[in-house]
């Protein structure tokens, strides 16, 4: 899983819903989109070990990104 | 989740309306829908109005542009090169990139050119945080390009979020002026102003992103290296808590104030005059930007070709 701003990498175990997967990065569901592939994922949505997806902060001037959990496996 | 419009997959939520929409619904009938009415509502402009429209490269003015041109609108574009190295460089790229993709004009400014400082230069100004000297510069360039050229009105991103947390901290430290001055709308109170509009104010920041998205929208995500410790950030950050745990929150906030609060904050009148140095509306003897811009010559380093290096 790619996050911006500022830009890292984290790998989480899947499949994870989108919305726990916002929750487990501790960001705010108002303040990012997730992408995959150039589309967007609502929070309904569910990612697998194989998806890379983008958690991209959407407030300008930088999102607070919080601390971010979850243990390293496959990546969300 | 279904899309409340078509009922096919929905892949934007919209909690302060209780709503989900599907790519199409969301591009081609919400966020169009929700700019007419601002522009209707408020009276912002005409098709035969000319528009320039201030670009960054980011989300909200490249939707903005967008939408307007989509809209039937005559919108042209205006960035202003603030000199904040490889950051603006991108972004110059991307707004020229748009424009062409858009069949629109683009004029381009370079700050350094046009008044003798970058806002890097700025940044090494304790006296003044970044982010002030960076919004004094660029709402002077735009308002002085507008009028130069002969637009009718300057429209601007603005979005929900941002009317929000400047409404949020002009209420924290009770900021009168401040307060009578916030609107959609500023209507021109001298020969020198331009018509300013923000008709993205009735979007939330989220949606402006998630427009782009779905339209294919490449704008700067990369964030402006010199936003660390802006006030407005944090402002944003504490709304976007109250908004997860009450959604509506923060429209209820604005449109609360446009609707009922505002009206108590009556401007104060001040009777604006020509800047004696650049001719731009002031209430003084001399502008807030050529002030700023005497002290930021003086620290901005000069080309080594003109200081005998």
């Amino acid at each position: 899983m790619q996050l911006r701003n500022p830009d890292r990498r984290l790998d989480l175990p899947g499949p994870l819903r989108v919305d726990v997967l916002i929750k487990r990065c501790g960001l705010h569901p108002n303040a990012v989109l997730v992408i995959r592939e150039r589309h967007l994922l609502a929070g309904d949505d569910t990612v697998s070990d194989a998806d890379t997806v983008e958690i991209r902060p959407v407030i300008s001037g930088g999102s607070s990104a919080g601390s971010l959990g979850g243990s390293s496996g496959g990546s969300a | 989740m279904r899309c409340t419009r078509c009922r096919a997959r929905a892949v934007v939520d919209v909690p302060r309306a209780n709503a989900h929409f599907c790519g199409a619904c969301f591009t081609e009938q919400y966020v169009p829908n929700l700019v007419l009415r601002a522009i209707k509502h408020d009276d912002m402009c005409s098709r035969s109005d000319r528009i320039l429209v201030a670009v960054s490269g980011g989300k909200d003015s490249l939707a903005l542009w967008q939408l307007l041109t989509d809209l039937g609108y005559q919108a042209d574009g205006l960035y202003v090169g603030l000199g904040i190295g490889g950051y603006s460089d991108r972004s110059a790229v991307v707004c020229h990139d748009f424009a062409v993709a858009l069949g629109r004009e683009l004029i381009t400014v370079d700050l350094e050119e046009y008044a003798g400082y970058t806002i890097s230069a700025a940044a090494r100004n304790k006296r003044r945080p970044a982010c002030a000297t960076c919004g004094l510069s660029k709402r002077h360039v735009f308002n002085a390009v507008a009028r130069d050229r002969g637009y009718d009105v300057l429209a601007t991103g603005h979005n929900l979020d941002d009317e929000v947390a400047v409404l949020f901290g002009n209420v924290l430290r009770w900021e009168t002026d401040y307060l009578a001055r916030q609107s959609p709308v500023l209507t021109s109170t001298h020969p020198s102003l331009v018509r300013k509009i923000k008709p993205l104010y009735r979007i939330a920041e989220r949606e402006t992103a998630a427009y782009c998205v779905v339209k294919g929208i490449d704008y700067v995500v990369e964030e402006c290296p010199l936003v660390e410790g802006n006030t407005q950030m944090k402002f944003k950050s504490a709304l976007d808590a109250l908004e997860e745990a009450s959604p509506g929150t923060k429209h209820s906030f604005l449109f609360g104030f446009l609707e009922k609060g505002k009206a108590h904050f009556p401007s104060d009148g001040a009777e604006l005059r020509a800047c004696s140095r650049c001719g731009s509306a002031t209430p003084g003897e001399v502008c807030a930007f050529c002030k700023a811009q005497a002290t930021l010559i003086q620290i901005t380093p000069r080309p080594t070709s003109e200081v005998g290096l």
